[in-house]
């Protein structure tokens, strides 16, 4: 039994400094990409990549101050996506985020935790991660975001704060992996595409040892939607999920799950695994939009459940 | 090896510990007994150490978030790195009148909710409470489960130009600070390690259990397990760092008021499995935003209906709503009258001298001398609407005059005292800087406990004397010293020898 509000905290500070390390995950690959590659087109790699993270052109334009027709070039997209505190989709503002719910459940985050989570705040105000470029910033991220992770796991009980904290990480995992899936599909969709994006999961040599070496575009998308044992598939993430929902409402009936957002996720987990695979193929984007709408919906019934109890209350003074 | 050895004439060269002000490590150019250990310290110290260990000190208290808000903006808390050492005898004379202090206000709080006898015996007018802004009649007849009121209290001392401490004012509505206390130790242990374990130190780590001790003691009848939370404002109090640490020290729920619920005559907490009784709520909200239908009804921070459930005697609130009718600072010039009155004692620490500009003959005499004295509001807290008449301007003081002359009764004045000093590292380089001191003490109705230790502020500008964090301020790790500094004449020369080698 925990305070809603702290539930609720936890969840989002796992969300947040998951999303954080996926962006930069994203963005490292993609600025390698166009350093190596002289035949990518800068403009629509930024495009896609704007996209993926769910702004719009107009938005882009918009948080940027230029026309919508105006070139939007890397630097730019670095803005939006890794360092303007400004920028709801930046790395910056995802940290930022989950200092602020860490700084609300800090009296139940362990000490350790919240000072990693704290001194990693720090280096944006204090410009430290302003002045770092890719692909030092995102490496700097990625190490963060372990440090947390890890001190995290090596602190914290097993209790529902912890299972909260990983349920976010799991939701946004999947959402995230589902948005690089659906970007590398958009683009070319070619094998190089594909390494790079598997590059993007840390997922490249796990891939090639499972593979035997063998690099193909279909293997690629199978690895990270599919795989059960790879950490950062799609289906990992989902399966990590429903265990944590259902440790946190033990003795589970014995027909069906009473949980909604436990039955939302496992029907799209068995959507996933269920069908054969060339059949999930064939509108790529398509059914990763449909997980990305899983995981919104999983999450306002999460917030429903639980932390519906922290929604603030206005009062109306009974003097007026 | 020499060379850069900062030499104690040195760094102590040009302190400038002279004027009016007791200064507490020097008596003139003598050391006073309770620093030679830290001066025989700083003389193995180079310069660059000391720096580097001051930049260090600062680091770590900014990115544990030990911090305070001003105006919304979060900053670290400003902690000099010399601490301040209080013999054992000097403390236990601060012990024992914090604790006389508590009892005294306890008996008159508990009276003046009841059969008001204070008033009948003539010791204070009744119109001193009733005019008073804290006075709730949401108080009156509620006795507490365990008779206690006044759960946590911090009772502001200051040193006198004779080096006598005096009490300056008391608060028993919300003291904060103690959190500081306890991370300023921690802090100065890290960063000067050498010396604190040279020092017999009284630990101060034990705050937390104490204080759920006495809140735990507080339940109301028949609750034998009971659940405690914190009541913060919210993250954006400037206390909320304490109010987090607090409630994590000590294991229990931080709650909100928007965490909270009231059903039947009960509080509850919302949680992730639906409501959950809540018995003991160390509250860090005023009285006024404690419950909308009480108090101010536009207040979001507590939660309606708390006022009934602990009328009904079904929650205790700590400390007690009311209690800022006892540390007004009208009433504390009473405070030895009140003392005399219900414990049949003698003040065992004086108040500063002061006059009620309400009174009369006081106020000719303080309308004289407004450009000598301090003119304090009755009702402020936080250093706020206190005038210092040496360093006010002409206009000042006529608007001073003006204010005073309106309300007069919202008035007190004192002498300028001259806090004392103690040696304080600012900008590279050391000088005398005026503290106070604030002690800490939790009643768990059996006892009143003395946190030994207290929290130092500092007012980190040269010749200023106001202390508060809000305005600048910093603090200071207290240490009480456990044992006599009899001996230390030995230690000191051992010490010595280890330097040399």
């Amino acid at each position: 039994m925990m305070l809603s509000r702290i539930a609720e905290s936890m969840f989002w500070i796992g969300r947040y400094v998951e999303r954080a390390e996926d962006t930069a995950r994203i963005l490292d690959v993609q600025t390698q990409l166009l350093l190596e590659d002289g035949n990518i087109d800068e403009a629509q790699t930024c495009r896609d990549l704007l996209l993926i993270m769910g702004i719009e052109p107009e938005d882009a334009a918009d948080r940027l101050g230029i026309d919508i027709d105006q070139r939007v070039g890397i630097e730019q997209v670095l803005r939006l996506l890794a360092y303007d505190m400004a920028s709801p989709s930046s790395i910056a503002a995802a940290v930022g985020a989950a200092r602020e719910s860490a700084r609300r459940a800090r009296e139940i985050l362990s000490v350790p935790l919240w000072e990693v989570i704290n001194t990693t705040y720090l280096s944006i105000p204090s410009g430290r991660f302003g002045g770092l470029r890719p692909p030092y910033a995102f490496q700097w991220v990625r190490e963060r975001a372990a440090l947390i992770n890890g001190t995290a796991d090596a602190t914290m009980t097993r209790d529902e704060g912890w299972h909260f904290l990983m349920l976010g990480r799991c939701i946004e995992r999947a959402d995230m992996t589902s948005r690089l899936v659906a970007a590398t599909s958009l683009s070319s969709g070619g094998t190089e595409q594909w390494v790079s994006t598997l590059r993007a999961c840390g997922a490249y040599e796990a891939f090639l040892r499972t593979n035997r070496g063998r690099e193909t575009a279909r293997a690629a998308a199978e690895f990270l939607l599919l795989d059960r044992v790879f950490p950062r598939s799609v289906i990992f993430a989902l399966n990590r999920a429903e265990q944590c929902l259902d440790e946190m409402e033990p003795g589970s009936t014995r027909t069906g799950f009473r949980d909604e957002a436990h039955r939302l996720l496992g029907r799209t987990r068995a959507e996933l695994e269920y069908r054969s695979f060339t059949d999930v193929l064939l509108d790529l984007p398509e059914e990763m939009e449909t997980l990305q709408g899983t995981c919104a919906a999983a999450t306002d019934a999460i917030s429903r459940k639980y932390f519906a109890g922290a929604e603030a209350m206005s009062w109306k003074g009974v003097m007026q | 090896m020499g060379a850069d050895r900062v030499d104690v004439n040195t760094i102590f060269e040009g302190y400038g510990a002279s004027g009016p002000a007791y200064d507490e490590m020097f008596d003139g150019d003598q050391l006073r007994s309770p620093y030679l250990r830290l001066r025989d310290f700083l003389e193995t110290m180079t310069a660059p150490e000391l720096v580097s260990r001051v930049e260090s000190l600062q680091a770590s208290y900014l990115n544990q978030g030990v911090t305070f808000d001003i105006g919304g903006e979060e900053r670290a808390m400003p902690l000099d790195i010399l601490p301040r050492v209080i013999e054992m005898d000097t403390w236990s004379v601060i012990e024992r009148g914090v604790q006389q202090r508590v009892r005294a206000l306890e008996a008159f709080l508990a009276d003046v909710y009841d059969a008001g006898r204070v008033f009948d015996d003539g010791v204070v007018q009744r119109r001193v409470i009733t005019t008073s802004s804290h006075y709730h009649r949401a108080a009156a007849g509620v006795r507490p489960p365990n008779g206690v009121r006044v759960h946590v209290s911090g009772i502001d001392l200051i040193r006198d130009n004779n080096g006598e401490f005096r009490v300056l004012e008391d608060n028993v509505r919300v003291p904060s600070g103690v959190s500081y206390v306890m991370t300023n130790r921690r802090a100065i242990a890290a960063a000067l390690p050498e010396t604190t374990a040279q020092h017999r130190i009284r630990p101060v780590g034990g705050y937390p259990q104490r204080l759920l001790t006495a809140l735990r003691a507080a339940a109301p009848a028949g609750v034998t397990d009971p659940t405690v939370v914190v009541l913060t404002p919210g993250v954006y109090n400037g206390a909320y760092f304490e109010h987090a640490l607090l409630a994590r020290t000590m294991g229990v729920e931080l709650v909100e008021g928007r965490d909270l619920v009231c059903r039947r005559g009960e509080v509850m907490m919302r949680t992730t499995r639906g409501l959950a009784p809540v018995h003991v709520i160390y509250r860090r909200i005023d009285d006024d935003f404690l419950d909308p239908v009480h108090f101010r009804a536009d207040s979001m921070l507590g939660c309606p209906g708390m006022i009934d459930a602990a009328r009904a005697g079904n929650v205790t609130l700590a400390n007690a709503v009311g209690n800022g009718v006892a540390d007004d600072k009208l009433v504390y010039t009473y405070l030895p009258d009140i003392i005399r009155y219900y414990l049949a004692e003698e003040p065992v620490i004086r108040n500063v001298d002061t006059w009620r500009v309400g009174d009369r003959e006081a106020r000719e005499e303080v309308l004289d001398r407004l450009d000598e004295l301090v003119l304090k509001p009755v009702d402020g807290s936080g250093g706020k609407g206190i005038v210092i008449g040496p360093h006010a301007s002409a206009a000042e003081l006529d608007e001073l005059r003006t204010k005073v002359l309106e309300d007069p009764r919202s008035w007190i004045a004192q002498p300028v005292v001259q806090l004392s000093t103690v040696p304080t590292f600012v900008d590279g380089e050391l000088g005398p800087r005026h503290v106070d001191l604030r002690p800490f003490a939790v009643n768990d109705g059996e006892r009143v406990w003395v946190l030994p230790g207290g929290l130092t502020r500092v007012a980190l500008g040269k010749g200023e004397l106001i202390v508060n964090s809000s305005r600048g301020g910093g603090t200071k790790d207290t240490w009480v010293l456990a044992g006599p500094v009899g001996q230390l004449d030995g230690a000191r020369r051992s010490q010595r020898q280890d330097g040399a080698q």
